[in-house]
C-alpha cells in the first residue's frame, strides 16, 4: 500500500487506549504497532490484504456491523473493540469452521508446533470442536520434486495465490470451484510437477500459515517456515 | 436535427399502423417461447399472408404466463379493446385468422377484464407485449428515446440527478438504496474516466423480472443507462447479463446494433457532444456475481469473489475508477422519469417506497406471471386479487427476495409490499420473485433448499460462509429427517448469527434469513422434528407445563 509523504494524522481509540494514526493505516497495523492483539489468518505483512478469515473482525462502536481490522481504515474519534465476549464467541465459532472444513491431524502434520491456525487455537483457549466434522476426501499433490501440496491442510487464505502472482510474478496458484469443494490448482488444475511456470522458488510454501504447502522430507513436527524476507521484498517492489 | 429524426419515425410507425384494420400480437418472451410461441407466430404469419390489412408481430411478455402461449389482437374498428388469446396452438392460427373483423374466438379468449389486468399499473413494463422488441421504430414511436434526448439537450446532469432525487427510486435490486443519492455521489467523484454498470446477473430461484424487460422492452434499459452515464459523467457502460439469458443477450445486442446505427447512442450520441458506448459481458452462472464488487471483478476478467466495502463501488470500482452499479428495472424506470418528471412518479406508491415494483409471481399460485403493481399494496391484493390465490389446499405463506428474503405467513398478508414494512416482518423486498407456498410445504424443507443454494452457490472466499453454510445445511437436513434433538436446534440458531454477523458479503450476511423467518413464524414445525436422545419424538416445548410451586 502506497504511503502518502504528507498525511493528516488523527486520533483513535483502541479497546480503551488512545491512538495516534496516519489516515490509510488500517486498524491491523495500529493494532500490532500499540502491541494489541488481534488474530489473523489470511493477512500477512507484504501481501496484499485479502479479507476472507473474518478472524481479524472487529467492533466499532456505534456500528452493529463487525469490521475486518485488516481492511478497515481508521477515521478520527473511532472507538475499537478488539476482545469482547461477542468477538470470542464468532472466533472461536470460525476456529471451529476450519477444523471441521478439512481433516486437520495436528499430531501428524510436519507443521505440527510451528503452524498459525494451531497457534490461534491454543491463544483462544480452543479445546474442541461443536459441529461434526466434514472428513472430505481430499488428494495430496506431491508431483513437484522438492514441495507437496496437501489440500487436507489448506485453510484457502490463498496466501500462496497472492505471494506467487504479487511477488514471484509467476502466477502458478490459483483457485478452482466454489464454496467448500474450492481447491487451490497449479496452472490450469495440472499436477504441480508439470506446471511449466512454476520457479520453484518456494515462496508459497513459507507463507503457507499450516501444514498445506511443505518441503519435502520433512517429518512430523519438523516444517519451519521463514517468511521475514516479506517486508523487504515489498519495499523493493515498491522503490 | 434528431427531434425530426424521431419525428419522422414516429409518423411512419403511425402510418403504418393506421392503414392496419388488425394487429396480431404474438408473445415471444422466455416464458411462452417454451411452449413454442415461436410456431404459433410463424403459423399465424403464414395464415395471415393472403389476409390484407392484418400486421402479424412478436412482441414482449404479456404478464399471465402460466396460460401461454398469449396471443393479442387490436382491431381498428373494434369495440371491444383488444382480444387476447390463451395457449394458443399452431393449430389455433386459422382460427384466429378467420375470427379476424368478426367474434372472437370462444374457445381460447381469455378475459382481460380482471383483476389481474385491471389492478396492474405499468411504467417498467409498459412497453411489454405492446412493442416488438427487435424494432428500434417501435420503441421510439412508444415515446422511447424522448427521455434521454430532453436530459442530453435541455438539461445539465445536475438537473437530471435532481429530478431522480424528486421521483424519490429506490435501487430495485433489492436493497433499496435511494438510486438519486447513488448518481450523486458517483457525479462527484473527480476523474475523467467512470463506468455505468447495469446488473442484469438475475439469479434469485422463481425471479424473472430483468429477464423479462431485457426480452421485452431492451431499448428501455439502454436508455436508462445512458441517461445515467450522462448525469453522472461516465462515456462507458457495461451489461452484465447471466449467460442463462441467451434470448436477452441476443435481443441487446441487436438493439444496441441498432440504437448504435441511428445514432442514439455511441460516440456524440443524438447529435451533441456526449459520447456513450454499452458493452455486453456475460456472466458464467455464479449467483455471487450479482454482488457488486463480485460483478466488477468478473467484468475484470478475474474470479468472481467480493471483496470487503468500503470503499464502495462509487468511488473504487470497475478498474479502480468510480462505478455506477444499478439493478436492470432501476434503470427501465429512468426513462419514465425523465418524460413524465419525477414529481408524477413520487406520487405514485407509498411514502418511502415511490413507483411501481415488478414482480414474478411463482409457486403455488393461480396465476404464475409478471406483474407490476404500485409500492404499498398489501400481499393479500397480490396473492389474491392478481395472482388468484392457490389452485389447492391453503396459502401457507410467501418467500420474498429468494435467499437473502424469508418467509411470510398468511396472517400477516395485509401488510402493504414496501421496503421497510418487508424488512420488518424478517424479509426483504428483494429483486421481486415472490414464491407462494401452500399448507403441502413443509419450512423447514424450505429453509433447507435455500440453505442448499447458499452452499453451492457461496464463492468460497470467506470461512463463515463457505464452512458455515454446509454446517447449517446439514443440521436442517438433518432436523427434516427427524433425527435432529434440541441442541442441534440451538447449534443452528448460533450459526445462523455467526454467519450473519461475520460473512464478507451480502450473500452471507443473508444466507441464514430463510431459517430465521421460518424459526419466527413457523418454530413449532423445527419442534415437531426434533427427537430425544432415544429417538422417540418429543413433547413440543411451546405447550410444555407450567411448573409446579413448591
Amino acid at each position: 500500500m502506497k504511503r502518502q509523504t504528507q498525511a493528516r494524522i488523527i486520533t483513535l481509540k483502541i479497546d480503551g487506549v488512545d491512538v495516534a494514526a496516519r489516515e490509510h493505516e488500517t486498524i491491523l497495523e495500529l493494532a500490532q504497532e500499540n502491541n494489541i492483539f488481534i488474530p489473523t489468518l489470511c493477512h500477512l505483512d507484504g501481501l496484499s490484504e485479502y479479507g476472507g478469515c473474518r478472524i481479524c473482525v472487529v467492533e466499532v462502536k456505534g456500528s452493529n456491523r463487525l469490521f475486518p481490522a485488516c481492511m478497515t481504515y481508521a477515521t478520527e474519534g473511532m472507538e475499537v473493540i478488539t476482545n469482547s465476549e461477542r468477538l470470542r464467541l464468532y472466533r472461536y465459532s470460525i476456529l471451529d469452521m476450519l477444523f471441521t472444513e478439512r481433516n486437520h491431524v495436528c499430531s501428524v502434520c510436519v507443521s505440527n508446533g510451528h503452524c498459525e491456525l494451531q497457534y490461534l487455537a491454543a491463544k483462544l483457549g480452543m479445546t474442541r470442536v461443536e459441529v461434526p466434522y466434514l472428513n472430505p476426501n481430499v488428494p495430496v499433490d506431491a508431483s513437484h520434486a522438492h514441495f507437496i501440496m496437501d489440500h487436507n491442510r489448506c485453510i484457502l487464505c490463498q496466501r500462496c495465490v497472492r505471494v506467487c502472482g504479487e511477488i514471484e510474478g509467476a502466477f502458478t496458484k490459483g483457485v478452482m470451484g466454489r464454496g467448500v469443494n474450492t481447491r487451490i490448482i497449479h496452472d490450469l488444475n495440472g499436477a504441480w510437477g508439470d506446471s511449466a511456470t512454476c520457479t520453484s522458488c518456494g515462496k508459497c510454501v513459507n507463507v503457507c500459515p499450516t501444514g498445506a504447502l511443505v518441503e519435502k522430507g520433512k517429518s512430523a513436527g519438523e516444517m519451519v517456515k521463514r517468511r521475514d524476507w516479506l517486508p523487504y521484498l515489498r519495499l523493493m517492489q515498491e522503490d | 436535427m434528431m427531434i425530426e429524426k424521431f419525428e419522422e419515425i414516429t409518423a411512419e410507425e403511425q402510418t403504418a399502423v393506421a392503414e392496419r384494420d388488425h394487429t396480431v400480437k404474438v408473445c415471444v418472451a422466455a416464458g411462452c417461447l417454451s411452449s413454442q410461441s415461436d410456431q404459433v407466430l410463424a403459423a399465424l404469419k403464414d395464415g395471415a399472408s393472403d389476409h390484407h390489412g392484418c400486421h402479424v408481430k412478436g412482441v414482449g411478455c404479456m404478464g399471465l404466463c402460466s396460460q401461454g402461449p398469449l396471443v393479442a389482437v387490436e382491431s381498428k374498428n373494434s369495440k371491444t379493446g383488444a382480444v387476447m388469446y390463451q395457449n394458443v396452438q399452431p393449430e389455433d392460427a386459422p382460427d384466429i385468422v378467420d375470427s379476424l373483423g368478426k367474434k372472437p374466438v370462444a374457445r381460447l379468449e381469455l378475459k382481460t377484464n380482471v383483476p389481474f389486468f385491471q389492478r396492474q399499473k405499468k411504467i417498467v413494463l409498459e412497453n411489454s407485449g405492446e412493442i416488438d422488441p427487435e424494432r428500434i421504430e417501435e420503441y421510439i414511436a412508444a415515446e422511447g428515446y424522448q427521455g434521454l434526448l430532453t436530459a442530453v439537450t435541455e438539461m445539465t446532469p445536475i438537473e437530471v440527478i435532481d429530478e431522480i432525487v424528486r421521483s424519490g427510486l429506490r435501487g430495485r435490486g433489492g436493497g433499496g438504496y435511494p438510486t438519486g443519492l447513488k448518481w450523486t455521489t458517483v457525479a462527484k467523484m473527480d476523474g475523467p474516466t467512470k463506468y455505468v454498470i447495469c446488473n442484469a446477473d438475475e439469479g434469485d430461484p422463481g425471479a424473472f423480472m430483468d429477464r423479462s424487460v431485457l426480452e421485452s422492452d431492451p431499448h428501455r434499459v439502454l436508455e436508462g443507462m445512458a441517461i445515467a452515464g450522462y448525469a453522472v459523467g461516465a462515456n462507458e457502460g457495461y451489461i452484465y447479463v447471466r449467460g442463462e439469458y441467451p434470448l436477452a443477450v441476443e435481443r441487446l445486442k441487436l438493439a444496441i446494433r441498432q440504437a448504435n446505427r441511428l445514432g442514439v447512442l455511441g460516440n456524440r450520441l443524438l447529435g451533441t457532444t456526449f459520447d456513450f458506448n454499452i458493452h455486453i459481458r456475460l456472466g458464467a452462472g455464479a449467483f455471487v456475481c450479482g454482488e457488486e464488487t463480485a460483478l466488477i471483478a468478473s467484468i475484470e476478467g478475474k474470479r468472481g469473489t467480493p471483496r470487503p466495502r468500503p470503499p464502495y463501488p462509487a468511488e473504487y470500482g470497475l478498474w479502480g475508477k468510480p462505478t455506477l452499479i444499478n439493478n436492470v428495472e432501476t434503470f427501465a424506470n429512468v426513462p419514465a422519469i425523465l418524460r413524465k418528471g419525477g414529481a408524477w412518479y413520487a406520487g405514485i406508491g407509498t411514502e418511502k417506497s415511490k413507483g411501481t415494483k415488478v414482480f414474478a409471481l411463482a409457486g403455488s399460485i393461480q396465476n404464475t406471471g409478471l406483474i407490476e403493481v404500485p409500492m404499498g399494496m398489501s400481499l393479500r391484493e397480490i396473492i389474491y386479487d392478481i395472482g388468484g390465490g392457490v389452485p389447492t389446499g391453503e396459502c401457507k405463506a410467501v418467500q420474498t427476495g429468494g435467499p437473502s428474503g424469508g418467509c411470510i405467513p398468511a396472517d400477516y398478508f395485509d401488510t402493504p409490499v414496501d421496503y421497510e414494512s418487508l424488512k420488518a416482518l424478517g424479509s426483504i423486498m428483494g429483486s421481486g420473485g415472490m414464491i407462494i407456498m401452500d399448507d403441502s410445504s413443509s419450512m423447514v424443507d424450505v429453509a433447507r433448499y435455500f440453505m442448499e443454494f447458499c452452499m453451492t452457490e457461496s464463492c468460497g472466499k470467506c470461512i463463515p460462509c463457505r464452512v458455515g453454510t454446509v454446517h447449517m445445511h446439514n443440521l436442517l437436513d438433518k432436523i427434516y429427517k427427524g433425527k435432529a434433538q434440541q441442541r442441534d436446534l440451538d447449534m443452528l440458531e448460533k450459526l445462523c448469527d455467526m454467519v450473519m454477523n461475520t460473512s464478507l458479503c451480502g450473500l452471507g450476511q443473508t444466507a441464514p434469513n430463510p431459517v430465521l423467518s421460518t424459526l419466527r413464524y413457523f418454530r413449532h414445525e423445527y419442534l415437531d422434528l426434533l427427537v430425544d436422545g432415544e429417538g422417540n419424538g418429543r413433547i413440543d416445548t411451546a405447550v410444555a407445563p407450567e411448573p409446579v410451586e413448591a
